[in-house]
């Protein structure tokens, strides 16, 4: 056991560095006068404390990570940080350990299911805690799925660093990932600012406006508002929603490769993204028609509104709410459900199989189509002009075969612990693709609070393992990880 | 200095029209002027290098093959009237020893695109062989034309036989009726040949009654060719079954003829292509988008590779002439079948399954023209000889008089050509003169006439009272190659002209 030493170093430095995220939350506290800065100072101190002492105990440790070490790392950061992270939701809002990492899971991995009820009248440092820590984990996750997951390869991920386009293809990623990281937060951050400008001139309060700035990028779907987007009633503040959303929605890889070629041309060689394009626009067209056809909304343009906005919030998993859409006939709901397991384009802070690994399943069924017709036939699945190799073909399978088994087995445990049918499928769909709201008892006009204990750790845990690609932390629970 | 200068001129003058871009004044002058042998220096034995010496040296050229392997030159050099040098051709003492210093054409057809480049710089450098063709294939080097220029590897004219394979074989998919199409002056004018069939209106009757059948098209018949030998056309020549007749017509109104002469055969649909080397590839590439493809090949590695390469083909694995392959894969379905490997038995073996399983009309690459001897007429609807096809574009470079393109016909037997009238009244035997006037020897028909007026160009059908003009580009039509030289004659310019 004596490796794992060689992560604690990182895990310090990390605890270390998240301490200094307090500080925004202390701002907005000292400026509000919410009086909760010195809850703030505590959990920074505990941080810095904590952090430090680990790196110190064990510095001289301090190593080159193995691959087997960078998996186990990565889960321990979220774990990990989740941990931390609830200290103030702990001690600002007295929620029970179980509902604070619930809520700090869920910001982390950009979920956006949350259990609190009257969040317009939190302190407002603690709404920008929980918006915040949202962004940090969309950062994370895109650094993790650009950078460091295709290394090591996890469910088919190669795929997303053969996609990246141009001369960063070839290179060895290992040199260059803090330079790719840097580069890939930059544009995070120029997402988010722009954002922040955007909702802001749309009419929202500076304090909104970061907040579901925060919130947008990183497709986390929190909201200052019980009530969510639906609280402006503002056409404005959706398209602006609906425009951030869909831009964060799409590889990052593509927009650092359009930044760093000034050049939006760089978009045609991101095959995902006309598929992405399509699958939306048909879908919120599709539902605008089933809505009308039905006649939930009295006129077209507001059918038209609320028809686009949701869908396009589930489907990125934002999680965002102008309307109660469980309302709406049982079909449209299911439907946004459906979307949201797999339209996210790869190497975005988006959940589910994503857009890439669909498309590779879509052509493996085909080829098998082919094989079946024509024995003979030599039929390499293509996507873009690139084969992929059989290798990755069999990553994604493993990884959809794993993600299923975890969508049955984690919606047979809710059901076992009581809950109904609709309620325990959305909840599980909507944490294991980090969507947010899910239906019935969990709706987006409802939430999380009324699970008991033991549903609430079932799905902190599918949040994870959804966030963290499965495989990633599944491998962890086999003999063969341990072994040396 | 002051005579090529002015040469230059009219070759400037005379652009052709869709003609290769680089049309130097040097290669007007040989063309107009030559009296004695050609020098012709071919660099590589294969297949191409080899059928071009057999073509070229019955015309009485003085013939220098180069290759590395002695035996293949020893082969050559049993059959012909030629000499060879052993030796790497692109280094100047195997140039020099091949009689580089006063040649008039170099052909660099060796398998190595390298080869050729560097053989034709150093030809240009060291030797100044005024015309040089080389054969490059790689599509990388193709697609930088600035390459080939005189102040880079002086490529005069490039050729790559598996593309005019392919363009050839696609205007055969476009046209199901043909047996051949070819086209001149850029494509303004096209020559087919058809098989007239029991029950079609061509059978039984005169040749004059086409031009009421179809008084709307203005064409021409350029010969016909009944068991291998050749009828001089005229009003009154009945066709039969089984006559193979050559048309020319302006290319817009070949639709037309073609529907009128053969029943409108289905447009094909479904093609199959044997083999996936360098010809069943590009053709595949070229074809995919309109029909629907199959190709088929051997090897596992190679049809992983085109299967990569290629979008909508079907890519089979397999052995051409596996009869259990076809069928399973409905070769019978097939509107054509084309045999592209490169081994002649193989073509052969793998079109004649096909037919039997059904395919409605099968193509055959064949190398050996003996074996074309030996299939019986019908079994295989058409025989392509790939050199046959690639010597007409080098023939154009050998040929006396300013001759823009050359087809070899008919395995080499018959000739078209088209050619450049220059000069005027007093200096040409053609110029001002209708076409009734010239004294034709019999075989040889002037089909059509392109004119450039004012940047228009007008396609002519050739009729006995057609003016030819300086400058028109005439397509001629000769049933038999002895007549290439009188072809020639009568379009050089008379030295007095100057």
């Amino acid at each position: 056991m004596a490796w794992l030493l060689a992560i604690c170093p990182v895990l310090g430095i990390i605890a270390m560095a998240m301490s200094a995220s307090h500080l925004v939350p202390i701002a907005i506290s000292l400026l509000t006068g919410d009086g909760m800065t010195a809850l703030f100072a505590v959990s920074m101190a505990l941080n810095f404390i904590l952090g430090c002492a680990l790196w110190l105990l064990t510095r001289t440790s301090r190593r080159e990570l193995q691959i087997r070490e960078g998996i186990l790392l990565i889960t321990l950061v979220w774990i990990g940080g989740a941990l931390f992270a609830c200290v103030p939701l702990l001690g600002g809002i007295g929620l029970s350990f179980t509902d604070a990492y619930f809520e700090s899971m869920s910001a982390l991995t950009a979920t956006g299911a949350t259990l609190l009820d009257g969040l317009d009248h939190l302190a407002p440092s603690l709404n920008v805690w929980r918006a915040q820590l949202q962004w940090l984990g969309g950062m994370g996750v895109i650094v993790l799925v650009v950078a460091i997951l295709p290394m090591i390869g996890v469910g088919g991920r190669q795929i997303s660093k053969a996609e990246i386009p141009g001369p960063m293809k070839d290179d060895q990623l290992t040199p260059r990932v803090t330079q790719t990281a840097k580069g890939l937060w930059i544009i995070y951050f120029a997402l988010t600012l722009a954002c922040f400008a955007s909702y802001f001139a749309a009419g929202m309060s500076w304090l909104d406006a970061l907040i579901h700035s925060f919130t947008t990028i990183s497709l986390g779907g929190f909201s200052s508002h019980d009530a969510s987007l639906a609280h402006f009633d503002s056409i404005g503040i959706e398209l602006v929603a609906i425009v951030f959303m869909v831009l964060a929605c799409i590889n990052f890889a593509s927009h650092f490769r359009a930044w760093q070629e000034r050049s939006v041309r760089v978009y045609r060689y991101d095959s995902e993204l006309p598929y992405f394009m399509v699958v939306l626009a048909a879908s919120v067209i599709g539902i605008a028609i089933f809505l009308w056809a039905n006649g939930v909304y009295p006129d077209l343009a507001s059918t038209l509104r609320y028809a686009a906005f949701n869908t396009i919030s589930v489907a990125t998993n934002t999680g965002y709410a102008t309307t109660d859409y469980a309302r709406w006939p049982v079909f449209a709901p299911l439907w946004l459900m459906f979307l949201g397991t797999f339209v996210a384009c790869s190497g975005s802070a988006g959940g589910g199989i994503k857009m890439i690994r669909a498309m590779i399943l879509y052509r493996q069924v085909y080829r098998e189509f082919t094989k079946l017709a024509h024995p003979s036939a030599v039929t390499p699945l293509k996507i873009g002009d690139r084969v992929v190799p059989d290798q990755v073909v069999f990553s994604v399978l493993a990884f959809f075969f794993a993600w299923l088994a975890t969508l049955v087995s984690m919606t047979l445990l809710l059901t076992l612990s009581g809950l109904d049918a609709i309620t325990a499928f959305s909840a599980i769909v909507a944490s294991l693709n980090n969507i947010g709201p899910g239906l019935h008892q969990v709706g987006p006009a409802a939430n999380f609070s009324v699970l008991n204990d033991f549903q609430t750790w079932v799905c902190t845990v599918t949040m994870l393992l959804g966030r963290l690609e499965l495989l990633t932390v599944l491998v962890i629970a086999t003999p063969a990880f341990w072994r040396k | 200095m002051r005579v090529s200068g002015l040469l230059s001129d009219i070759a400037a003058k005379y652009a052709t029209p869709g003609a290769p871009a680089r049309r130097d004044a040097n290669r007007t002058r040989i063309a107009l002027f030559r009296k004695d042998a050609v020098k012709i220096v071919i660099l590589g034995a294969g297949q191409v290098g080899s059928t071009v010496a057999e073509s070229l040296v019955s015309e009485a050229n003085d013939i220098t093959v180069v290759d590395v392997e002695p035996t293949r030159l020893s082969k050559l050099q049993d059959r012909l009237d030629l000499r060879t040098v052993t030796g790497n051709a692109a280094h100047p003492a195997v140039l020099e020893l091949a009689g580089a210093r006063d040649a008039d054409l170099l052909l660099a057809v060796t398998q190595s695109d390298e080869t050729n480049l560097v053989a034709c710089k150093l030809a240009a450098t060291l030797f100044n062989i005024p015309t040089r063709v080389a054969r490059v294939r790689a599509t990388d080097y193709l697609s930088h034309p600035e390459i080939f220029s005189d102040e880079n590897f002086a490529v005069g004219h490039s050729i790559c036989p598996e593309q005019i394979l392919c363009d050839y074989i696609v205007k055969l998919l476009e046209f199901p009726e043909a047996l051949q199409v070819l086209e001149f002056a850029g494509g303004k004018v096209s020559l087919v040949a058809v098989r007239a069939f029991h029950g079609g209106p061509l059978v039984g009757r005169e040749i004059q009654y086409l031009r009421q059948h179809m008084p709307q098209v203005d064409m021409r018949v350029a010969a016909i060719f009944r068991q291998d030998s050749p009828i001089a056309p005229e009003g009154t020549t009945v066709v039969e079954v089984d006559d193979e007749v050559f048309i020319i017509a302006a290319t817009e109104d070949i639709r037309d003829v073609l529907r009128e002469l053969r029943r409108m055969d289905q447009p094909v649909k479904r093609v199959m292509i044997g083999g996936g080397g360098n010809i069943g590839r590009r053709l595949a590439r070229a074809i995919e988008d309109r029909y629907e493809v199959k190709i088929v090949e051997y090897n596992k590695a190679g049809a992983e590779r085109l299967a990569a390469e290629l979008d909508r083909t079907l890519v089979l694995v397999g052995d051409v002439t596996d009869e259990q392959l076809l069928e399973a894969e409905n070769a019978g379905e097939m509107d054509v079948y084309c045999a592209l490997t490169n081994d002649d038995e193989t073509n052969i073996m793998s079109a004649l399954l096909a037919k039997r399983c059904g395919a409605r009309k099968v193509i055959a690459l064949i190398n050996r023209g003996s074996y074309v001897n030996l299939l019986q007429a019908g079994q295989i609807d058409i025989a392509i000889s790939p050199a046959q096809i690639t010597i007409g574009t080098l023939l154009a470079h050998v040929r006396r008089g300013d001759c823009v393109a050359v087809h070899s016909l008919r395995r080499g037997a018959a000739e078209a050509l088209e050619l450049i009238a220059h000069g005027d009244m007093k200096s040409s035997r053609v110029i001002g003169r209708r076409v009734e006037q010239l004294d034709l020897p019999k075989g040889l028909t002037i089909g059509a006439i392109v004119r450039s007026r004012g940047g228009d160009h007008e396609v002519l059908i050739a009729h006995h009272d057609t003016m030819i003009e300086a400058g028109d580009h005439v397509i001629v039509f000769v049933v038999n190659k002895q007549m290439v030289a009188s072809v020639e004659k009568l379009f050089q310019v008379d030295v007095s002209y100057l």
